[in-house]
C-alpha cells in the first residue's frame, strides 16, 4: 500500500491528474485489464474505486491514475512517494473480456483514456487491429498519447477547441470511422468506451445505428465495492445491476444513462462543503 | 417467589438519539444477583432447548447467585465464544426467553416475566472481559501450528478462528474489509454493540495468536485452491449473507434510496455521522422511511432519527411494514427501542412505487393498505394488499431493509463449491464440509439469514470437524 512513485501527469486549466505506482504484490499478480481496486487514503477517509491502469507483477506495484475531483481525489493527489495508502483491495469487477475480433475501436474521454489504456493494450496483445480515438476539451488537458499509440495501431485525436487533432468530438470521427466506405462499420467487432457520462450516451447511440457491439465502463458511486451496499447499481437492458460485482463493463445500448448521471451527482453539495471546509481546492 | 423481573437500565430515550452511544447499560451485581434469584432452576429445565448452541442456562444461572462469576463464564464459554456480543444481540425473546417455564404456553414470544437471560448472559460476559478470564486452550500436539484459513470476519468466522486457535492450530483470517468483524462492524449499529466490546473480543483472538489479513477477498486476491498451495490444510468458509435485496418497484433507483446495507455500512463502518470530520457523506432526510420489519429495519430506522437529531432535524423517521408487529421478526427491545425514540411505524403498509425530483431524488413514495390473511409457510399471518386504497407519503430519503442473500464473490468463481437454489453453500451436516473436500462453512452463507448465535453455532461444529480431520491426516 505504500507509493513508490507519484507523478503529475498534468495540470492545467484547473484540472490536476496524478500517476500513482502503488506497492501490492498480491493486487499487481491478480490484475486483469478492465478491472479495479478501492482505497482509503486516510482511516477517516471514504473508499474510492480506480481502474488499475498497469500492473508490474516483478516489482508487485500497481498503477492508478486520479483526477482531483472531490476531496478524496485531492488527497490521494497530494500523497508523497514513501506514504501509504490506509486500505487498498482488489482487483475488483470483472475483467474485460479479452478476444480477437479482428478490429476494435478504443474510445477515451478525459480521464477516461487512463481507463481504456490496459484494455486497448489486452485486445493489441490478443491480435487485434486497435484503432483508439482520444478526447479532451483542449490540447493540454489530454493524458496518455503516447502510451495509448504504442498499443494502438490508429491514433485519432478530438479537442472540443481544434488546439489539437481536429476540432470537435469523439463521436465525429467514430462516425467517419464507420462510414469511409458502406461496408466500414461492419468491420469492426467492438467499440470500448470510457469517459464522461454525455460522451458514452453519444458513442452509444453511433454505434446502436450502426449496430457495433459496444462496451463501456461506468464510474457509479460505490462505498464496499463487493456487492454489499448496491449504491453502484445501474439499470442495464431494465435490469438492475450492481456496477462492482455485475460489472464494471456493461453493453452500451441498454444502460439508463440518465439514472446513472443523477446517481453520481447525489452527494455535489457536500462534496463540495467538506473541500471548503478542509479548505482544499 | 413471584418476584418482578429486574428491569435493566436504559439511557433515557431523548439523551441516547442524540448520538450512538449504548442504550442498554446491563446489569449492575445486585441486579445481576436479583434476577438470576428468580430462576426457578428448573428439575427439568427447557430454556436451553431453546438457545440454538444449547448453553446450559440452568447450571450458569446457579453459578451466579453462587456468586460463582467465573464457573458461569466457563459454563458459557463451552457453547458461546462471545457471550458479550451475545447478550447484547441476540432475539433471546425468540430462543431461550421463550422456552423459559416462565412464559405463558403459545405465546408468540417470551413474556415479561421470563428470566431476563439475555441480560444475565451479557453480565458475565462483561465480567468475564473485565477481568480478562481466560479459557484454557486445548492444544493438540498433532496439529499444533498446521495452517487453516478463516474466510471472513463476521461472527461466524470469528468464532471459528477463536476456536481453531485453542486446539492448537495456525489461524488466518482473510477480510475483504478495511477492519474486521463483519455485520458486528458494519450492520450493528454502535449503540446496540459498542465498538470497544467488539474491538476487545477481537483483541483476544489476536492475542491467541490468531493473525488478521484485511483488506484481501479470497475469489479475487486469492483463489481457494492457491489458499491450499500457500499450505494452509482446511479453510472455514463465513462468508456471510451480504448482499442486499431491494423491493423490485418503479423508482427505486431514485437518488437517497438506500439498501440498509449502505445506509449502515456508511454510518457504521465508514462513520458517516461524523461527517465531515470523517469523509464518507451520507443523505439525512426530513422525512425518512424505512421499510422492513426486521432487526435490520430497526437498525436503520434507530440511526436515521439519530442523524435527523444530531443535524438538528425534527426526528421524523417511519417504518412501513406489511403486516402487523406481531408479525414483525425484530427484537421487541428493538421494537420498543425504536418507538421511545419516536420512530412511528406505519403497519398492514405495502409500498408500490417511488417518485422523484427533477434531479433524480425521492420525494414521494406511494402505498397500498393491506389486510392480514391466512398464515403462509412462516407461519405468520400473508398480507394481502386492499385493492384501491392506494395512498402517497412524503419522503426525501428512504432504506430498504427486507433481506439479504448470499455473497457470491467467491461462490460464482468456484464452481466445484456447490450452492443451492438460493447461492447459499451446501454443506454436510454434521461436519459442516463443504462439497470440496478441507473446506466448511457455517454462519448466514449456510441456510440464509440467521442469527449471531446460530451462525457461531455452525462455527464451532465445523471448528470441531475441522480439528478432527486434520488430526486424523496425520501430520
Amino acid at each position: 500500500m505504500k507509493i513508490i512513485e507519484t507523478n503529475t501527469l498534468l495540470q492545467a486549466l484547473g484540472v490536476k491528474i496524478t500517476r500513482l505506482k502503488i506497492l501490492a504484490p498480491a493486487i499487481a499478480k491478480k490484475a486483469s485489464p478492465g478491472q479495479f481496486i478501492a482505497l482509503m487514503v486516510s482511516e477517516n477517509g471514504e473508499r474510492i474505486p480506480l481502474t488499475i491502469v498497469e500492473s508490474d507483477i516483478e516489482k508487485g506495484t500497481i498503477t492508478l491514475i486520479v483526477q482531483e475531483i472531490g476531496l478524496s481525489t485531492k488527497l490521494l493527489g497530494a500523497m508523497k512517494e514513501g506514504e501509504s495508502l490506509y486500505s487498498l483491495v482488489g482487483p475488483l469487477g470483472h475483467a474485460t473480456e479479452i478476444k480477437n475480433y479482428g478490429k476494435i475501436i478504443v474510445i477515451g474521454g478525459g480521464v477516461g483514456i487512463a481507463e481504456i489504456y490496459p484494455v486497448a493494450r489486452g485486445f493489441k496483445a490478443a491480435g487485434n487491429r486497435v484503432e483508439a480515438i482520444l478526447g479532451a476539451r483542449t490540447k493540454d488537458l489530454l493524458i496518455l498519447e503516447g502510451e495509448l499509440r504504442k498499443v494502438s495501431d490508429d491514433v485519432k485525436i478530438a479537442t472540443d477547441d481544434g488546439s489539437y487533432g481536429r476540432k470537435g468530438f469523439v463521436t465525429d470521427i467514430l462516425k467517419e470511422a464507420f462510414t469511409q466506405h458502406p461496408a466500414s462499420s461492419a468491420e469492426y467487432g467492438l467499440v470500448y468506451a470510457v469517459g464522461p457520462i454525455p460522451m458514452m450516451k453519444a458513442v452509444s447511440s453511433v454505434t446502436k445505428g450502426f449496430g457495433v457491439k459496444t462496451l463501456v465502463s461506468l464510474n457509479a458511486l460505490m462505498v464496499d465495492a463487493t456487492g454489499m451496499c448496491g449504491g453502484c447499481r445501474v439499470t442495464v437492458g431494465g435490469k438492475v445491476k450492481f456496477t462492482c460485482v455485475d460489472g464494471p463493463e456493461f453493453d452500451a445500448q441498454g444502460v439508463d444513462w440518465e439514472e446513472l448521471e443523477k446517481r453520481n451527482r447525489v452527494y455535489e453539495d457536500k462534496e463540495k462543503h467538506i473541500c471548503k471546509l478542509k479548505n482544499i481546492k | 417467589m413471584n418476584k418482578e423481573p429486574v428491569k435493566v437500565k436504559e439511557v433515557e430515550a431523548i439523551q441516547r438519539v442524540s448520538g450512538f452511544k449504548e442504550v442498554v447499560l446491563g446489569y449492575t451485581e445486585k441486579e445481576a444477583l436479583a434476577e438470576a434469584s428468580r430462576c426457578l432452576q428448573c428439575k427439568n429445565p427447557v430454556c436451553s432447548s431453546g438457545c440454538p448452541v444449547g448453553i446450559d442456562i440452568k447450571a450458569f444461572i446457579g453459578q451466579i447467585i453462587n456468586k460463582d462469576y467465573e464457573g458461569a463464564y466457563s459454563t458459557i464459554r463451552q457453547k458461546s465464544n462471545f457471550p458479550s456480543i451475545c447478550g447484547r444481540v441476540c432475539p433471546a425473546e425468540y430462543q431461550c426467553r421463550k422456552a423459559c417455564i416462565l412464559t405463558k404456553k403459545g405465546s408468540p414470544f417470551a413474556s415479561q416475566s421470563a428470566i431476563n437471560i439475555h441480560f444475565l448472559e451479557r453480565f458475565i460476559g462483561d465480567w468475564g472481559s473485565k477481568n480478562s478470564t481466560k479459557i484454557s486452550a486445548n492444544r493438540q500436539p498433532l496439529i499444533a501450528n498446521r495452517k487453516v484459513a478463516v474466510v471472513g470476519s463476521g461472527p461466524a468466522g470469528l468464532c471459528a478462528a477463536g476456536e481453531l486457535a485453542r486446539g492448537g492450530l495456525k489461524v488466518v483470517i482473510f477480510e475483504g474489509l478495511h477492519k474486521p468483524g463483519g455485520v458486528l462492524r458494519y450492520g450493528i449499529p454502535p449503540f446496540r454493540l459498542p465498538r470497544d466490546i467488539l474491538d476487545f473480543e477481537i483483541g483476544q483472538l489476536r492475542e491467541l495468536g490468531v493473525e488478521m489479513v484485511t483488506n484481501f477477498i479470497i475469489g479475487k486476491t486469492l483463489s481457494l485452491q492457491e489458499l491450499f498451495k500457500e499450505g494452509f490444510e482446511a479453510v472455514f468458509l463465513g462468508l456471510g449473507a451480504g448482499i442486499p435485496s431491494f423491493l423490485g418497484i418503479p423508482g427505486e433507483n431514485l437518488c437517497n434510496i438506500y439498501s440498509a446495507n449502505e445506509f449502515l455500512t456508511r454510518v457504521n463502518l465508514m462513520s458517516a455521522y461524523k461527517f465531515p470530520e470523517f469523509h464518507t457523506p451520507v443523505t439525512v432526510g426530513k422525512k425518512m422511511v424505512v421499510i422492513g420489519g426486521g432487526n435490520t429495519a430497526m437498525d436503520a430506522a434507530r440511526v436515521a432519527i439519530r442523524l435527523q437529531k444530531m443535524n438538528d432535524i425534527p426526528g421524523d423517521t417511519t417504518i412501513f411494514y406489511r403486516r402487523t408487529e406481531i408479525e414483525m421478526p425484530a427484537r421487541r427491545l428493538e421494537i420498543e427501542h425504536a418507538k421511545e425514540e419516536g420512530i412511528k411505524i406505519k403497519v398492514l403498509t405495502q409500498p408500490l412505487s417511488f417518485s422523484g425530483s427533477k434531479a433524480g431524488c425521492v420525494e414521494k413514495i406511494k402505498s397500498l393498505e393491506c389486510r392480514l390473511g391466512e398464515p403462509d409457510s412462516s407461519g405468520r399471518r400473508r398480507p394481502i394488499p386492499i385493492e384501491g386504497s392506494e395512498f402517497v407519503n412524503d419522503c426525501d430519503a428512504a432504506i430498504v431493509a427486507v433481506g439479504l442473500g448470499a455473497n457470491k464473490i467467491l461462490t460464482s468463481v468456484t464452481p466445484e463449491l456447490k450452492t443451492d437454489k438460493y447461492g447459499d453453500v451446501t454443506v454436510d451436516s454434521e461436519t459442516m464440509e463443504t462439497s470440496i473436500k478441507g473446506v466448511f462453512a457455517g454462519g448466514d452463507i449456510v441456510g440464509g439469514e440467521g442469527t449471531v448465535i446460530e451462525a457461531m453455532g455452525m462455527a464451532k461444529k465445523a471448528a470441531k470437524s475441522i480439528i478432527e480431520s486434520l488430526s486424523k491426516k496425520g501430520k
